[in-house]
């Protein structure tokens, strides 16, 4: 079971450039794959198109979520079929609180005429808030507004946690977090890590692999995966930086 | 079908003292009372022999036609689409008896039906304290729990108000809204028919809402209720309505007259809402007066109609008056709301609020218009407008025509608007954790005006959650 790109080709809708070219990457269950990669890399391009943002259009390859394909699929029947996408920039929905969102989120992946049960709802929710260190006040509070960059995040996780998506991508959580933040949230994400689910983690710094700890590591380079590696190839990033894998890319980039 | 009595009673006035039912062939069954199509003199007095109307009500109404024919129509400000109404096409009065049950079990078959469906008498076991079932023209049931009526509480129609309890009746009636205010006033002062008549004796609280339903059942026919609260000094009472429509090919006119008057001290509250289906051309005068230290809070709920024109006001006469206007708007595809608020001031330390919200789907229009008036000669006013637009497709349009006169040193008034648009990246966002396209819609546009459906009563939150969810699923894809 994985969800599967295969030499994956898209660009902005209704212009030319290219931006993924031919990507390939496979996210198994079970296993935490981290992308890494330098500014314009589509690290970001990667994780609008797997949910199907309406900005890009694909040209060429295909996506299969556990062997069936999900580009023909509308977003949200992507993440009802279990794709996550933690946001870099969650938005905020004024005048809809937090509990009732996720309370609808979850409402749609239920049976026509099934209703959720609201204590069982609110005891789960409390529960991963807990884990989070979330104040019980965000329930109440509209989803995102006027949250600071790290509560914001926070959210995002503690969405997944309510949703249980099979395959969870993860698009620069650490962005903008505290190192107290980035441990809470590091700490929702382990607590998902097992056999039923695979996470996809987007990065920009080898901080968050630390508490993350990826089994494999990718690098994305020019719309195509440049190199993969363990953890190590991460602290190696670090201390060399993307360069001489950008020397390495400019080459025809079949191995 | 509506042609076959295109002829039937533009005869003589007399004849109709005979002949009651003058009118009536196309639908025997279905109306025993028609004044058949077309607007003249002898259809006031068809309307006032059916119902044995005193004379000076009669005079009223004849006064009222002459007024409605002198004045042009308000194209000059107002959507030309008014010019669409064909008054000599219309039917101005269809009931099937003068009076309303007071049993649920004897209201006629296929009427009981419709206000079934609707909720009616469940919600009236549930949480209202009286209800009143207009169908066409007359109310088919009303009734006041016992309880209500013992505390001298009068809860019935308008015509029952005006032969039963003339000496309340015609102290307010027409003062608030006076018949040449507006052509449509004018209008309905001359063949009104149906609505409340409410009095509440000083003191009484009214624990639980009084409601009236109205229905428009049949097509070219135009439905003129005519309401008036009284609510006595330090008294208190909620009235809620609600209104629908099935939807015909042709055109509808619905065009009240809704007059409030509060006394020393008294709160009183009118709730709305109302889901005209798109042919309706709903044309409506609402006014209150507030006494010394009197509350007057309306809450105007507008989803559906072809044009929606309506500005509930409030003139604050007793010092301390305070009045309120909370309206939200949804302006479908192809529909027109043009609402908004009047608060005049002519009172010291009188204070106002209006807080308006509208959303356009499609090519649907939303109008604001406010009206905010503190003379000079007054202290310590205060008013405080909000007026906020959500804009959801790239064809749909908002548009603001505020007037606030304010003059003197000692008064004071804020004015907010906003006009926003729901974003791709949020719709985005909330398909991204499960829900469709209209679902996120939804929830945004119910998030937008959440604060202000949250002064609902609780039912009618429910009821405006639900048709905003119907509006918005109609409205995608």
């Amino acid at each position: 079971m994985s969800l599967e790109i295969k030499n994956l080709h898209a660009r902005i809708a209704g212009n030319g450039t290219e931006i993924l070219r031919g990507l390939t990457l496979t996210i198994e269950k079970g296993k935490v794959h981290a992308i890494m990669g330098p500014n314009g890399s589509g690290k970001s391009t990667l994780s609008k198109v797997l949910g199907g943002h309406p900005d890009y259009e694909i040209t060429d390859g295909d996506v299969l979520l556990d062997g069936a394909s999900i580009l023909g699929m509308e977003p949200d029947e992507r993440s009802r079929a279990g794709l996550f996408l933690a946001f870099q920039y969650p938005m905020e929905i004024p005048g809809v609180s937090n509990a009732n969102f996720i309370r609808a989120a979850l409402q749609a992946r239920m049976p026509e005429g099934e209703e959720l049960e609201a204590t069982d709802y609110y005891a789960q929710l409390y529960e991963k808030m807990d884990m989070l260190e979330m104040d019980r006040k965000f329930t109440a509070r509209s989803v995102n507004e006027g949250f600071s960059g790290g509560e914001k995040k926070r959210n995002e996780i503690l969405q997944m946690l309510m949703l249980k998506p099979k395959y969870a991508i993860l698009d620069e959580t650490d962005s903008g977090l505290d190192i107290d933040a980035l441990r809470v949230v590091s700490k929702g994400v382990n607590s998902q890590r097992g056999a039923e689910r695979g996470f996809l983690v987007i990065t920009h710094y080898q901080r968050l692999l630390d508490y993350i700890v990826p089994d494999e590591v990718s690098v994305l380079v020019g719309g195509r995966i440049a190199m993969s590696g363990s953890k190590a190839l991460a602290l190696e990033l670090e201390a060399k930086g993307y360069d001489w894998i950008k020397e390495d890319a400019a080459e025809p980039a079949c191995a | 079908m509506s042609t076959e009595i295109l002829e039937t009673p533009a005869s003589p006035a007399t004849q109709f003292d005979i002949d009651r039912t003058a009118g009536n062939f196309s639908y025997p069954e279905q109306h025993e009372f028609d004044a058949g199509t077309g607007l003249s003199h002898a259809t006031i007095d068809y309307i006032s022999n059916v119902k044995g109307e005193p004379d000076w009500i009669r005079e009223f109404r004849h006064k009222a036609l002459d007024v409605f024919l002198s004045k042009p129509m308000p194209t000059h400000w107002a959507s030309h689409d008014l010019d669409n109404i064909i008054f000599n096409k219309i039917r101005y009065y269809l009931a099937n008896a003068q009076k309303p049950t007071r049993s649920w079990d004897e209201v006629p078959d296929d009427v009981k039906r419709t206000f079934e469906r609707l909720g009616i008498p469940e919600q009236e076991r549930r949480f209202l304290a009286g209800v009143e079932a207009q169908f066409d023209s007359e109310a088919v049931y009303s009734n006041i729990k016992a309880a209500v009526a013992d505390q001298g509480v009068i809860f019935c129609g308008s015509t029952e108000g005006l032969i039963k309890h003339p000496e309340i009746f015609k102290k307010w009636f027409g003062k608030v809204i006076p018949t040449g205010d507006n052509k449509f006033s004018a209008l309905n002062s001359a063949v009104f028919s149906g609505g409340s008549f409410i009095y509440v004796p000083p003191g009484v609280k009214v624990k639980h809402p009084l409601q009236a339903y109205f229905r428009i059942n049949a097509e070219n026919f135009g439905q003129f209720e005519r309401t008036l609260i009284i609510a006595d000094e330090g008294s208190e009472v909620m009235y809620m309505e609600g209104c629908t429509a099935p939807k015909f090919e042709t055109t509808t006119l619905h065009s009240a007259v809704v007059e409030l008057v509060a006394m020393k001290g008294a709160k009183l509250q009118y709730v709305t809402v109302q889901n005209w289906s798109a042919n309706v051309f709903n044309l409506v005068t609402k006014r209150a007066i507030a006494h010394e230290e009197a509350e007057v809070k309306w809450i105007d709920c507008n989803i559906g109609s072809r044009l929606t024109m309506k500005y509930p006001g409030v003139v604050l006469k007793g010092r301390k008056a305070r009045g309120e206007v909370i309206s939200i708007a949804l302006a479908g595809d192809g529909q027109h709301q043009d609402t908004g608020a009047k608060m005049i001031h002519a009172a010291d330390e009188t204070t106002s609020n209006i807080v308006s919200k509208s959303i356009s789907i499609g090519k649907g229009r939303a109008t604001y218009r406010g009206l905010v008036h503190i003379p000079k000669h007054l202290k310590g006013c205060k008013n405080n407008t909000e007026c906020d637009a959500l804009l959801i497709n790239a064809g749909s349009r908002t548009d603001t025509y505020p007037a606030i006169t304010v003059r003197g040193t000692g008064n004071a008034c804020q004015h907010e608007a906003s006009v926003s648009r729901i974003s791709a990246e949020q719709i985005f966002y909330m398909r991204q954790r499960g829900l469709s396209e209209a679902q996120a819609m939804s929830l945004s546009v119910n998030g937008f005006v959440n604060d202000l459906v949250r002064q609902f009563p609780m039912e009618y939150s429910v009821e405006l959650k639900r048709l905003i969810d119907l509006e918005m699923e109609g409205s995608v894809g």
